[in-house]
C-alpha cells in the first residue's frame, strides 16, 4: 500500500478515524508521518487528523431517519455519540455498523466464549469449523505447538457434544 | 457499611506482590455483559435502569466469590468515597459520576469487583498483583459462567456479547497490565516502545486509563480489539508483549546503571532530596518522584528500605487517600502541605542513596 500523501513510499503507519459515523483510513509512510508531526516528540495526532480533508466518498445521508424499533434510538444519535441504545440496535443499524465494526476489530465474526444457553449444535459445529481452519493455518506455518493445542480443543468440544447427546 | 473499614489497609496493599512484581504492579481482566431486552444504561430511562439493577445486583451479591463483599448503590457513596474507589482501580471515573440506578460490588481483598450500570449493564473485573493475566481470565471466566445461568445475556452468534459501544463487541474482554517503567522513560526509549506496542493493535494508557497521564511512570497496556480473536489468544498475546516490555525495562535499567551511573544517581538523589525535605508538594510531583525513589530501591541504593514503603506512599499521595487522613475537607494547597508533612515524616529515618 502506498502512502496517501507522497503516493510514492510504502505506507507503514495506518490510522483510522471516524467522522460522523463514517470510517476514513489514512495510510502514511514513515517520512510523511514525521513531517506531519505524528512520529517523535511533540506529535499531535488529534490536530493532524482534524486538519486532513475529509474525503467525500459516500452520498449525503438519506432524509429518512433509521430508528431502532425496540428502544427508539436513532441513526443520528448513533453518529453523534458512537454508542448504541440497546442490544437490538445491532440489528436495526446493521448496514451502517458493518463497516465501522470491520475497521475497529481483527475480524467481523465473534470467536470465543459463548453463553451455555446459546450453545446450540449449530454454534458448536461452527466453532469446530473455525478451530479446524485455524488448525490448518497453524500446520501451514509449521506452528505445531499451536496446532496440537487446537487439535486437543477440537477433541474436547467433540467429546462434550457426544456426551451431552448421550445423556439426553 | 463503612468503606474504609472494609477496604484493605494501605500498609497491606503496599505489600502485595506477584510474579515480575518489581515492574508489573497488577494484572487485570474485565468483561462487559448486557441484559437482553433492556436498553443500555446510557440510553435507558431511570426506571428501566433501576429495574435492570434490581435483577443484577442480587445475582452479583450472591456469587460465591462475593461471600464477603461490599455493595453499595452509587447514590449511597459520597464523592470522596467514590474517588477512593477510583484510586484503588475498583471503579472507573465514569462510574464515579453515576448516582441512583448504578451500583458497585467488590469482594474482601478487592480481587473481584463489579460495576453495575456503568457504560454496560455489567463490567466485572479481577485484579491480581504482578503478571498474572491468565489467572485473572480464569477467575473472571468462572464468575461470568455463574452469572450467565441467572441473567439472560444479550448475545449474537455473529457479533458475540453485545455492548453499548461497538469497540467492545465480541468477547467484550479487556486484558490489561499496569507496569512501572522508569528505566525506559529515563533512557528516553519509552516513545519507541509505545509506538511498537500500538502497532500491534494494543493500547498504552496512563495510570487511570483512557485519556490520563502516565503519572509516576505507570502505564497500562491493554488490548483494543475484541472481535475476531478468542479470549485465550488475546490474553496470550498481551502476556507475551508484557514479557517483552519487562525485558526492555530491565535492559534499560541495566544499561543506565552501567553507562550513566552518576546521572541515574543524580535523578534518584534529587527525588529523595525533594521528597524528604519539601514543605508543599503536588500529587503529580510526588508520584513522579516516588517513581524514582522506587527505582532507587530496586537498584539497591536504599539498602534498608522496604519496597512497600514507596508503594504505600504512592497510594497515600493521591488526593482522595490523602483527604481521608484529615478530619476536615482540605483545599488543594492544604493537601500539598499535608502531603509534604507525611512524606518528610515517613522518610525521616531514610538515608540518601548510596552505591554499594
Amino acid at each position: 500500500m502506498k502512502c496517501d500523501i507522497c503516493k510514492k513510499k510504502e505506507a507503514t503507519i495506518h490510522l483510522t478515524k471516524i467522522i460522523e459515523g463514517e470510517v476514513h483510513n489514512i495510510n502514511l509512510c514513515e517520512d510523511c508521518a514525521k513531517k506531519q508531526g505524528l512520529v517523535g516528540e511533540g506529535s499531535d495526532v488529534a490536530e493532524f487528523l482534524f486538519s486532513l480533508e475529509v474525503p467525500k466518498t459516500k452520498k449525503e445521508p438519506e432524509v429518512v431517519e433509521v430508528k431502532c424499533e425496540a428502544c427508539g434510538f436513532t441513526q443520528s444519535q448513533l453518529k453523534k455519540v458512537g454508542r448504541l441504545g440497546c442490544p437490538e440496535c445491532y440489528t436495526a443499524f446493521e448496514d451502517i455498523l458493518e463497516e465501522i465494526i470491520k475497521s475497529m476489530h481483527k475480524g467481523n465474526r465473534h470467536v470465543g466464549k459463548v453463553p451455555r444457553a446459546q450453545q446450540t449444535g449449530k454454534t458448536i459445529a461452527e466453532k469446530i469449523k473455525q478451530l479446524q481452519e485455524q488448525l490448518d493455518k497453524a500446520v501451514a506455518v509449521e506452528d505445531y505447538e499451536r496446532a496440537a493445542a487446537l487439535r486437543d480443543e477440537i477433541k474436547r468440544i467433540r467429546s462434550k457434544l457426544t456426551d451431552g447427546e448421550s445423556q439426553e | 457499611m463503612n468503606l474504609m473499614e472494609f477496604l484493605t489497609p494501605l500498609t497491606e496493599v503496599a505489600k502485595r506482590s506477584g510474579p515480575e512484581g518489581t515492574i508489573v504492579i497488577s494484572s487485570r481482566v474485565r468483561l462487559a455483559r448486557n441484559l437482553k431486552g433492556f436498553a443500555f444504561p446510557g440510553w435507558a430511562s431511570k426506571h428501566d435502569r433501576i429495574k435492570a439493577l434490581e435483577l443484577m445486583r442480587p445475582a452479583v451479591e450472591n456469587l460465591p466469590q462475593m461471600k464477603e463483599s461490599f455493595s453499595a448503590g452509587m447514590e449511597e457513596l459520597d464523592n470522596l468515597d467514590k474517588q477512593i474507589l477510583v484510586e484503588r482501580h475498583l471503579i472507573s471515573r465514569e462510574h464515579a459520576s453515576k448516582s441512583a440506578g448504578s451500583a458497585v460490588v467488590f469482594s474482601k481483598g478487592e480481587v473481584y469487583s463489579v460495576m453495575i450500570n456503568e457504560e454496560d449493564h455489567l463490567r466485572m473485573q479481577v485484579i491480581l498483583p504482578g503478571l498474572q493475566l491468565e489467572e485473572c481470565w480464569e477467575k473472571i471466566d468462572e464468575v461470568d459462567t455463574i452469572l450467565e445461568k441467572q441473567l439472560d445475556y444479550a448475545f449474537s452468534p455473529k457479533y458475540g456479547y453485545l455492548t453499548a459501544c461497538p469497540t467492545n463487541l465480541g468477547t467484550a474482554i479487556r486484558v490489561s497490565a499496569m507496569v512501572h517503567l522508569p528505566g525506559l522513560v529515563l533512557a528516553e526509549q519509552i516513545n519507541q516502545v509505545i509506538q511498537a506496542v500500538n502497532k500491534l493493535g494494543l493500547a498504552v494508557r496512563g495510570l487511570f486509563g483512557e485519556g490520563t497521564d502516565a503519572l509516576g511512570n505507570v502505564f497500562q497496556i491493554s488490548n483494543q480489539q475484541t472481535l475476531g480473536e478468542d479470549e485465550n489468544r488475546i490474553v496470550d498475546r498481551l502476556s507475551k508483549v508484557v514479557a517483552q516490555i519487562i525485558e526492555h525495562e530491565n535492559n534499560a535499567r541495566a544499561i543506565l546503571l552501567e553507562k550513566k551511573k552518576k546521572i541515574v544517581l543524580n535523578h534518584i538523589g534529587r527525588a529523595y532530596g525533594i521528597l524528604s525535605n519539601a514543605y508543599s508538594i503536588s500529587s503529580k510531583e510526588a508520584l513522579n518522584l516516588l517513581s524514582l525513589f522506587k527505582l532507587g530501591i530496586d537498584y539497591g541504593f536504599f539498602p534498608d528500605v522496604p519496597r512497600s514503603l514507596a508503594e504505600e506512599l504512592f497510594l497515600i499521595c493521591q488526593p482522595a487517600h490523602l483527604q481521608k487522613m484529615s478530619a476536615n475537607p482540605m483545599e488543594p494547597e492544604e493537601r500539598d502541605i499535608l502531603r509534604a508533612d507525611i512524606l518528610r515524616e515517613r522518610l525521616k529515618g531514610v538515608k540518601g542513596p548510596v552505591l554499594k
